[in-house]
């Protein structure tokens, strides 16, 4: 095959894949619009009423509710851990350091489901309820090994001398900490929150498992598949989920790339 | 003669196996200029960052006012750093940075606003207080670096390579600046540099380092004439380097016999570092001179011009004397009205006995 053949098929391919990947997504939308119950073509003609129909709905209201408290738990939680973290990974030097990081990092790529079970198993014998307490930790679980992905390279970004020259004014290690590391490590600690917001926010398994009777977003949404009739308002509660969680994590991004790009001893504006 | 300032008393440094000081010795006295001269790599920057208290030394003791440092964190030694890639804060504007330090210190608001104009003022930075730090030019940010450091009126004022950022010309500015400003303040000031220019230049004292200790302690004028090894000869300055042999040695005075110059007698203070084990004899080039028809010295040898190098204000002759395998350098003033010798012209160098130095 000639060098020209090859790249013709490789972007064939990169285009298959693309559509394969975002299909889907893109079906959201149309569906959420489209006036019919059956998830099908043709469309039939362009309604809101799957919108408006979510709004009137209060089980949906209360689900996103625990949602925002579950996420903006785990998000605090896991980024207050991230920080302790990262600055121990990056500037300390300590017996079994590896070890112990490769562990934190662990939940990146265990299976959800055996994380879940583990945690409902262990939950169950210690005699806790579920409620949204133990999703909120199942999500910290999985929310930490990303955090302190994000925070490490913020605090690598930082210039050691920096800190040095805190001491050396006379600042103490905990105003160092205050006056000098967390102002310029703040944009990476915004990221990390809008990641793990966006992580538990969209995490469904470990949600099902450990919650009590209080559903999450994606709970909720799970819930009402079963009802042929919901599906269009389903539909429309997926696409403004999907909207929401793009938004979060563009701003994560922009935060991230600050991150590491300030916290040197040039041009922080 | 009062206590010195700091004593470093044997300090050694280990960083696992690799030993960066070996048991450093020096005494810094009270509003004292003193430079740490060394190659890259000897362990300047170590033993600064031992004494401003980043590093702990792993052995020997270092004393700042006769009071020993160990245990006493960075935060609360009487000294301050002007870092190598300066540090300025870049989330503080100038007068922030400046003004860091003295949020510790208690200050009223008006009384840290004015050591903060002071400061700056003294840097030639009044009226920058506003100024965002990330807008800074390098030599800026070097006189923030230097006013944060200096309003906190430090009993030593540590300085790594402060100018080495800088272009040639705002260095030598800022040479002659840093002097004036270190008999301004009074304070005493460690300068850590490789540019034995620099060193020569700015200190009152220098401390010659290689591989982790001490070679010399000295003025510029003595580092230069009487340096005690070939290797400070070497490193400060040019020297022609002569096989010598010590005929023979006594408390006032040494005889040798110096490649060729021939037999010498020299003061026993020109073999600095002893005359027992002298190999060599140094000459430095602009204490050497060609000599016209008629012009007399002390002493005289002859030789062949073999090389010459322009220099604008003066010029490098390499000349062999007769019986010599390699040539010397001779350095001389370009003067109006003087033909400089041209390549393959015999010569006449002069010299005289007191610029000869004997080297182990
Ligand atoms: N933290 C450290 N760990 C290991 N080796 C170090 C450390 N700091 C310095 N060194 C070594 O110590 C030696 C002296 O370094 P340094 O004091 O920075 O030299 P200089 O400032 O004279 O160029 C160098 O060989 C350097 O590699
Ligand atoms: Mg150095």
């Amino acid at each position: 095959m000639s060098a020209a053949g090859r790249s013709m098929g490789l972007r064939g391919y990169a285009l298959l894949y693309l559509l394969f990947l975002y299909a889907p997504v893109i079906l959201l939308p149309l569906f959420a619009f489209n006036d019919s119950a059956i998830i099908a073509f043709p469309l039939s003609g362009f309604t809101t009423a799957a919108f408006t129909q979510l709004w009137e709905t209060p089980a949906l209201h209360a689900a996103v509710w625990n949602s925002l408290k579950v996420g903006v738990a785990a998000a605090l939680i896991s980024t207050a851990l991230g920080i302790c973290a990262a600055r121990a990974a990056t500037r300390s030097r300590f017996p079994g350091k590896r070890p112990i990081m490769g562990l934190i990092m662990a939940p990146l790529v265990l299976p959800e489901i055996i994380i879940a079970v583990a945690l409902l198993i262990v939950l169950v014998q210690l005699g806790m309820p579920l409620s949204l307490w133990t999703v909120a930790l199942g999500h910290v679980l999985i929310c930490t090994p990303f955090a302190v992905a994000i925070l490490s390279s913020a605090f690598l970004a930082l210039d050691q001398s920096l800190e040095e020259a805190s001491l050396d004014l006379g600042e103490t290690r905990v105003g160092t900490f205050f006056r000098v590391t967390l102002p310029l490590v703040a944009p990476g600690i915004v990221a990390s929150l809008l990641i793990s917001f966006t992580l538990s926010l969209d995490e469904f398994i470990i949600a099902f498992f450990l919650t009590g009777s209080d559903a999450t977003l994606p709970v909720y949404i799970w819930s009402q598949l079963r009802f042929t009739a919901k599906l269009p308002s389903v539909m429309a509660l997926g696409f403004l989920l999907l909207l929401f969680s793009l938004l979060l994590l563009i701003a994560a991004e922009w935060f991230r790339r600050r991150a590491r790009r300030g916290a040197g001893d040039e041009g922080w504006i | 003669m009062n206590a010195p300032l700091i004593a470093l008393d044997r300090v050694e440094k280990r960083f696992g196996a690799f030993t960066a000081l070996h048991g450093v010795s020096a005494e810094i006295r009270e509003g004292e200029f003193f430079s740490l001269l060394g190659p890259s790599g000897c362990g300047k920057t170590t033993l600064l960052r031992c004494i401003a208290g980043f590093e702990q030394p792993t052995g020997g003791e270092i004393r700042i006012d006769g009071g020993s440092m160990e245990g006493v964190p960075a935060n609360r030694r009487p000294t301050n750093m002007v870092f190598q890639s300066y540090a300025i804060f870049p989330h503080l504007d100038v007068a922030q940075n400046v003004g860091y330090g003295l949020r510790r210190l208690g200050l009223k608001r008006e009384e840290a606003a004015r050591r903060v104009e002071e400061a700056l003022a003294m840097v030639d930075l009044a009226g920058y207080g506003a100024r965002p730090s990330g807008k800074l030019s390098g030599g800026q940010r070097q006189r923030v670096a230097l006013a944060r450091a200096l309003v906190m009126r430090p009993r030593v004022l540590l300085l790594d390579e402060p100018l080495s950022a800088l272009d040639k010309k705002l260095r030598e500015q800022m040479q002659a600046e840093l002097r004036r400003l270190q008999r301004a303040v009074g304070i005493t000031f460690i300068l850590v540099t490789h540019d034995q220019e620099e060193a020569l230049i700015m200190s009152d004292r220098i401390a010659v380092m290689f591989d982790g200790r001490i070679a010399q302690v000295a003025d510029s004028e003595t580092l230069y004439r009487r340096p005690v090894s070939r290797r400070v000869a070497a490193f400060i300055g040019v020297m022609n380097f002569l096989e010598a042999r010590v005929s023979a040695a006594s408390g006032s005075g040494i005889e040798a016999e110096i490649e060729g110059l021939g037999r010498v007698a020299l003061r026993a203070e020109q073999a600095p570092g002893g005359a027992a084990g002298a190999l060599s004899a140094g000459v430095r080039p602009e204490l050497l001179s060609l000599l016209w028809p008629g012009e007399s010295a002390e002493r005289t040898a002859e030789g062949v011009v073999e090389d010459v190098v322009y220099y604008g204000y003066m010029t490098d002759f390499a000349v062999r004397l007769d019986g010599m395998a390699r040539p010397l350098t001779v350095s001389m003033r370009n003067a109006a009205g003087r033909r400089a010798p041209a390549k393959g012209e015999r010569v006449r160098v002069g010299w005289s006995t007191e610029s000869v130095v004997l080297l182990a």
